[in-house]
C-alpha cells in the first residue's frame, strides 16, 4: 500500500465520479426537466433532446413571488440561526466548563424536547401565535424554527466545547486572565469553526423546515418550504412547472451548501483542535 | 452583527407590509390558477389589492380549517368544498351569502348546486365550478375494436370493454379509476360504486355498513376490474395521476371528475384531445348516487375584517362577467363548469366544448339528498356530511388501497375498515 | 459523549448561562404541553365545539386499543433502524472513497452531499413523479429498455420506497461528516501501523475506526433524531399506506388527529407519541453516549 499502481488510481477515480453523478442524477433530472415541456417532462421514452423553455420560470414567478419568499426564507433562517445561538452558547458553555450534577439529565432531557410531535401540539400553538399576533410575522416563525433547533445547538455546541483542551483554559487561568479575555482571546478563536459549522447546520434545518411554516403562515412571512406548497401535486400535468419551483427552491441553499462543506463539517468532527 | 442585520431587515419587512390586502385563500386546480392570473382586472376595476395562498387541496383544508376554527382570523376569502359549507355554516363560521343582490342572479345557479352549498335555503358559499362523475373513453380505440359506448352503460358493459381495450405490453390499459387512498380521492369514487351497487355508509342509527354483502361486492368488482385491466401502481393513482394517464393516452376509460373534460379537451395539454368521448357513469343496479356532486365554492370567514370588499371578490369571481371573461381570455374550454344555467345556454361553449351538455346532464342528475337505495340519516353522495367523515373516509380508503395492492383480502379490508370505522363513531358519541 | 469533564475550572455562577436556553425550551414544553394535557382529557373535536366537555381517559384508551398503534410503532423503528444502517455504512464507505486524492474529487464531493441541501418535500416529489412511477417514470423506462416489466414502487414496495428517498436524501450527511473526520486521522500513525506488518483491514479496524467513532455516534444521534418523526416523505408519497404499511408514528398522529380535527384525540396522541419518544431516545442515548465515551 505503499505506492498505489496507476490501475488502483483509476478504478478509484473512475468509480467515485459514476458514484458521484449517480447520487446527483435526481436533481439533474429535475434540473433539466424544469426546462422542458409539459408533455417532455413525462414523455416515456424520456425526451433528452429537447428545446429548452423559459416558459416554466416565467408561470412560476407569475403565480408566487419567488423573491418575497426566498427573502423570507433568508430573514427567518439567519434570525433564527443567530438567536438560537446566542442562547445556546452560554448553556454549552457552562454544561462544558462548568458541570453539575443536573448537567446530564439536563442535556437529555433538552434533545427529548425535540421528540415533540408538531402535529400533535398545531392547535394549542396556533392559539397561543394568535393571542400574541404572531401569526404570520417573521419573528413567530423565528421563534419557532429556534425553539425546534435549540437542543441540537446545545448539544453540538457542547460536545465541541468538550474538545478544547482544559489545559489551555488552565494556563490561562494560571496566567490571571480575565473571563473576558478568556473568551475573546481564547474560547471564542478556539471554538469558532464549531460555531460556524452549527450555524450553517441550523440555517439548513430552518431552510427546509415545513411544517411550522405552512401552518403558521399565511403570506407576508411565507418561506420557501410554503412557495413550493403551491406547486406540489397539482392537478394535471405539472411536472415541469414543479421542477422549475423546486430547482428555485433549493437553488439558494445548495450554492450556500457547497460554498461552506467545509466550514459545514469542520466543527462536526473531532479532533479538529489539537 | 448578523442578529443585528436580520433585526434591521426585520423591523424594515414587518414595517413595510402593506395592511389592507384582501387575502384569499385557494387550491392549486387550474380553474383557480387562470382566476388568480385574471385577479389584476378585478384590482385594477376595484382598487382592492389582493395576496394570494395557493395550496394543494389537502394542506389548504388543514391550513384554512385551523384559522377558521380557531377564529384566527387569517384569510378573508376562503375556498372551501360541498363537504365543508354545510358543517361549517352551522357553526356560524362563514357569513350568509344571500345579500349579493339582484345582479347576481342567483336563479341562473343549478339548483342541486345551490342545494349542496346552503343551509335551509340560505347560501353559504357561492359556487365557483362544481362537478359530477362520468365516463370519459377513447372513441379511436372503441371504432378500432368495433365497441359501441351506450348512453347509459353498466358496469358489466365496461368490464367486458376494459377487458376486450386492456393493452398492457403497449401501455394501453383498459380502465384506469383512483387507488390512491384518501376520502376525497379513491373513497369518492368508490362511494359511488358501493351506492349504485345498492350499499350505504350508515344505517338510520348511525350503525357503520362497511360489512354488508353490498360492499363486498362492490369493492370485490372495484379491485377485480382494476387488477385486470387497470394500470400498475393503481393503488398510488390518485385524480392527478389519472388525469395525466388519460391525457397522455394510456387508458381507454376512465371514470372521474366532469371538471377534468375541460383539460381533456385541450391541446396544448392532452394527447387525446379530439378521440375522448363521454357518457355517463356506469350504473351496477341502483341508478341513485351513481355519479358524484361536488363544488368547489368561494366563502367569507365570520373573522374577515373587510368582509365587504370579501363579497365584492365573490360576485366578480362568480359571476356571468367572469365566464365571459375566462372563455374570451383562455379559451371557452377552460371556463369554470357546472355553475351556471347561463354558461351552458351559450352558442360558443357549447360549441367548443361538446362535453357540455353531458356535464350539465350529470350535475343534474346527482342528489345529495337521495344517494342511495334504503334511507340513511346523512346527505352527501360520495361522502358523509359529518366533521368525522375525513379521517374515517381515509382510513377505509387505506384499507381498500392496501386490497387492491394485494397486501391483504377484500374482506379482510372490509372488516378492519368496519372496526375502525365503529370505534370512531363510538369515540365521537354517535353510537355506544 | 456525555461524560462530564471532572474539574469546574472556575467557580462561577452558571445559572444566567444556562438559565435562558432552559427558560425557553421548557416554555416551549409546558406551555402547548400543559394545553395539550388538558385538551386530552376532553371530548373536543374542533369541528363541532358545542360538543366539548371533559371524557377522562377515553381519549386515551381509544388511541391505546387501537390496533393500527402497534403497526405504526414497528414501522417507525423499522424505518428509522434499517435507514439508519444504511446511511453510516454506505456513507462510511463512500467517505473512504472521497477521501482518496483523484482527479477532480472536490467537484465529485460536491455533487455526492447535494441531496442533504434538497428540501425533503421537494426530494419526495421528484423521486415519487419523475424517477419511481412505474408508467411515465425514469425507472421504469429503464426496466423496459432489459424487457422487465415495471416496479410498481409504492404499491409493491412502500417500505422499500421509503426508505431509499429517505437514505438519499441522509447518507451525503453521513458522508459529509465521516469524510472530514477520516481526513483528521493521524498519517504517521497509519504509516507506522503499515510498517508493522498491518494489513489495509487491519489498519481500517485499529487505527482508523477508533479514531472516527465519536463521529459515527454523532451521526446516529442527529440521524435518529429526524429519522423518528419522518413525516413529508410520506405525506407527499404513500400516505401511509397502502394499507398501514408505511404508518409511522407521526403519520398516525396526522390521521387520527389532523384529518379528523378531533383534538382530544390529537393531544392524547401527543402526550403518548412525547412519553414513547422519551423512552427511545432515553434508551438511545444512553447506549450511544456510552459508546462515544469509551
Amino acid at each position: 500500500m505503499l505506492q498505489p499502481s496507476a490501475t488502483y488510481r483509476n478504478l478509484i477515480t473512475v468509480s467515485a465520479w459514476l458514484i458521484a453523478l449517480l447520487i446527483f442524477f435526481p436533481i439533474l433530472w429535475m434540473f433539466l426537466a424544469g426546462f422542458k415541456t409539459e408533455i417532455d417532462a413525462i414523455a416515456s421514452p424520456p425526451a433528452l433532446l429537447f428545446a429548452p423553455t423559459w416558459e416554466n420560470y416565467i408561470e412560476v414567478q407569475s403565480r408566487a413571488n419567488y423573491l418575497q419568499s426566498a427573502l423570507n426564507s433568508i430573514i427567518i433562517s439567519l434570525g433564527s440561526t443567530a438567536l438560537a445561538l446566542a442562547i445556546a452558547a452560554p448553556a454549552a458553555y457552562a454544561f462544558a466548563f462548568h458541570p453539575t450534577k443536573q448537567t446530564r439529565n439536563t442535556l437529555l432531557w433538552m434533545l427529548s424536547t425535540k421528540m415533540l410531535p408538531s402535529v400533535g401540539v398545531l392547535v394549542p400553538v396556533y392559539l397561543i401565535f394568535r393571542d400574541l399576533g404572531l401569526l404570520d410575522t417573521h419573528i413567530g416563525l423565528i421563534l419557532i424554527n429556534t425553539l425546534i433547533n435549540l437542543p441540537i445547538l446545545v448539544w453540538l455546541l457542547f460536545s465541541f466545547f468538550r474538545d478544547v483542551p482544559y489545559e489551555i483554559l488552565e494556563a490561562g487561568r494560571i496566567d490571571g486572565v480575565s473571563f473576558v479575555e478568556e473568551l475573546r482571546h481564547i474560547l471564542i478563536p478556539l471554538a469558532m469553526p464549531g460555531i460556524a459549522s452549527c450555524a450553517l447546520l441550523s440555517i439548513i434545518l430552518c431552510w427546509n423546515e415545513a411544517f411550522w411554516s405552512l401552518n403558521l403562515t399565511t403570506s407576508d412571512a411565507a418561506p420557501l418550504t410554503a412557495f413550493i406548497a403551491s406547486f406540489s401535486a397539482p392537478e394535471g400535468l405539472f411536472w415541469a412547472k414543479l421542477s422549475a419551483a423546486s430547482t428555485l427552491a433549493i437553488a439558494p441553499i445548495l450554492v450556500i451548501g457547497w460554498m461552506s462543506q467545509r466550514q459545514l463539517v469542520q466543527g462536526l468532527t473531532f479532533g479538529a483542535v489539537k | 452583527m448578523k442578529s443585528i442585520l436580520s433585526v434591521i431587515l426585520f423591523i424594515c419587512l414587518a414595517g413595510c407590509a402593506d395592511e389592507k390586502a384582501l387575502t384569499i385563500a385557494t387550491v392549486n386546480n387550474s380553474d383557480m390558477i387562470i382566476m388568480q392570473r385574471l385577479s389584476p382586472q378585478f384590482e385594477a376595476e376595484t382598487g382592492i389589492e389582493l395576496d394570494w395562498v395557493v395550496l394543494e387541496e389537502n394542506t389548504l383544508r388543514q391550513r384554512v380549517t385551523t384559522d377558521i376554527a380557531t377564529n384566527g382570523g387569517q384569510f378573508d376569502v376562503v375556498t372551501i368544498g360541498a363537504y365543508e359549507t354545510p358543517i361549517w355554516g352551522k357553526q356560524d363560521w362563514i357569513l350568509p351569502l344571500d345579500d349579493l343582490g339582484e345582479a347576481y342572479d342567483y336563479d341562473d345557479i343549478f339548483e342541486p348546486v345551490k342545494n349542496s352549498l346552503s343551509i335551509d335555503g340560505t347560501l353559504y358559499a357561492v359556487p365557483f365550478y362544481a362537478e359530477s362523475s362520468f365516463t370519459f373513453y377513447r372513441t379511436d380505440l372503441f371504432e378500432a375494436a368495433n365497441l359501441d359506448m351506450p348512453a347509459a352503460p353498466t358496469y358489466e358493459q365496461i368490464a367486458s370493454f376494459a377487458a376486450t381495450l386492456h393493452d398492457p405490453a403497449n401501455n394501453q390499459y383498459g380502465i384506469c379509476l383512483r387507488g390512491k387512498a384518501g376520502w376525497g380521492e379513491n373513497m369518492a369514487y368508490i362511494s359511488t360504486l358501493v351506492n349504485t351497487f345498492g350499499g350505504r355508509w350508515f344505517d338510520m342509527d348511525w350503525n357503520p355498513q362497511l360489512d354488508s354483502p353490498e360492499w363486498a361486492k362492490a369493492v370485490n368488482f372495484y379491485v377485480d376490474l382494476l387488477t385486470n385491466y387497470g394500470p400498475p401502481g393503481a393503488s398510488t393513482n390518485g385524480h392527478n395521476e389519472n388525469r395525466a394517464l388519460f391525457a397522455s393516452g394510456n387508458c381507454a376509460m376512465w371514470i372521474d371528475a366532469t371538471a377534468a373534460a375541460g383539460y381533456i379537451f385541450n391541446p396544448d395539454d392532452s394527447k387525446v384531445a379530439g378521440k375522448t368521448g363521454f357518457t355517463r357513469a356506469p350504473v351496477a343496479t341502483e341508478k341513485n348516487g351513481s355519479g358524484w356532486a361536488w363544488a368547489w365554492a368561494l366563502a367569507i370567514p365570520k373573522s374577515s375584517k373587510q368582509s365587504e370588499a370579501g363579497k365584492q371578490f365573490l360576485q366578480w369571481a362568480t359571476s356571468k362577467e367572469y365566464v365571459t371573461l375566462v372563455g374570451e381570455s383562455e379559451g371557452w374550454t377552460a371556463v369554470p363548469p357546472g355553475t351556471r344555467k347561463s354558461t351552458y345556454a351559450r352558442q360558443t361553449y357549447q360549441e367548443a366544448a361538446p362535453f357540455a351538455s353531458f356535464t350539465q346532464d350529470a350535475i343534474l342528475n346527482a342528489d345529495p339528498a337521495n344517494p342511495t337505495r334504503d334511507e340513511v340519516p346523512y346527505t352527501g353522495v360520495q361522502f358523509v356530511a359529518i366533521p368525522e367523515f375525513q379521517g374515517i373516509g381515509t382510513q377505509v380508503g387505506q384499507s381498500i388501497a392496501a386490497a387492491l395492492a394485494g397486501q391483504m383480502t377484500v374482506e379482510e379490508a372490509l372488516a378492519s375498515a368496519q372496526e375502525a370505522t365503529r370505534r370512531t363513531m363510538a369515540q365521537a358519541g354517535y353510537v355506544k | 459523549m456525555l461524560g462530564i469533564q471532572k474539574k469546574n475550572i472556575h467557580k462561577r455562577r452558571t445559572l444566567p448561562l444556562v438559565g435562558p436556553s432552559v427558560a425557553s425550551l421548557l416554555l416551549w414544553m409546558l406551555v402547548p404541553l400543559v394545553m395539550t394535557l388538558w385538551f386530552s382529557f376532553q371530548r373536543y373535536q374542533l369541528l363541532s365545539p358545542q360538543n366539548r366537555g371533559f371524557i377522562g381517559w377515553s381519549n386515551y384508551s381509544y388511541l391505546l386499543s387501537d390496533p393500527a398503534l402497534w403497526t405504526a410503532l414497528v414501522n417507525t423503528l423499522v424505518l428509522s433502524g434499517v435507514v439508519l444502517i444504511i446511511t453510516v455504512v454506505l456513507g462510511l464507505g463512500l467517505a473512504l472513497l472521497f477521501a482518496q486524492d483523484f482527479p477532480g474529487n472536490s467537484v465529485a464531493r460536491i455533487l455526492a452531499i447535494s441531496p442533504f441541501f434538497v428540501m425533503p418535500t421537494v426530494s419526495a416529489l421528484v423521486w415519487k413523479n419523475m424517477l419511481m412511477h412505474p408508467v411515465n417514470g425514469l425507472f421504469a423506462f429503464w426496466s423496459s429498455l432489459v424487457g422487465l416489466p415495471a416496479i410498481d414502487w409504492f404499491g409493491d414496495w412502500p417500505m422499500v420506497s421509503i426508505i431509499l428517498i429517505v437514505s438519499w436524501q441522509w447518507t451525503p450527511f453521513a458522508l459529509l461528516v465521516l469524510m472530514t473526520a477520516l481526513q483528521s486521522v493521524d498519517p504517521q500513525q497509519k504509516e507506522a501501523a503499515y510498517l508493522d506488518g498491518a494489513g489495509t483491514f487491519a489498519v481500517f479496524i485499529h487505527v482508523v475506526l477508533p479514531h472516527i467513532k465519536r463521529a459515527i455516534a454523532m451521526v446516529v444521534m442527529i440521524e435518529m433524531m429526524f429519522f423518528l418523526t419522518i413525516f413529508a416523505e410520506i405525506f407527499v408519497t404513500t400516505n401511509g399506506g397502502p394499507g398501514l404499511s408505511t404508518t409511522n408514528l407521526a403519520f398516525l398522529i396526522y390521521i387520527r388527529a389532523l384529518l379528523d380535527f378531533d383534538i382530544g384525540v390529537a393531544s392524547a396522541g401527543g402526550i403518548i407519541a412525547i412519553v414513547l419518544a422519551n423512552i427511545v431516545a432515553i434508551f438511545l442515548i444512553r447506549t450511544v453516549a456510552k459508546s462515544m465515551d469509551a
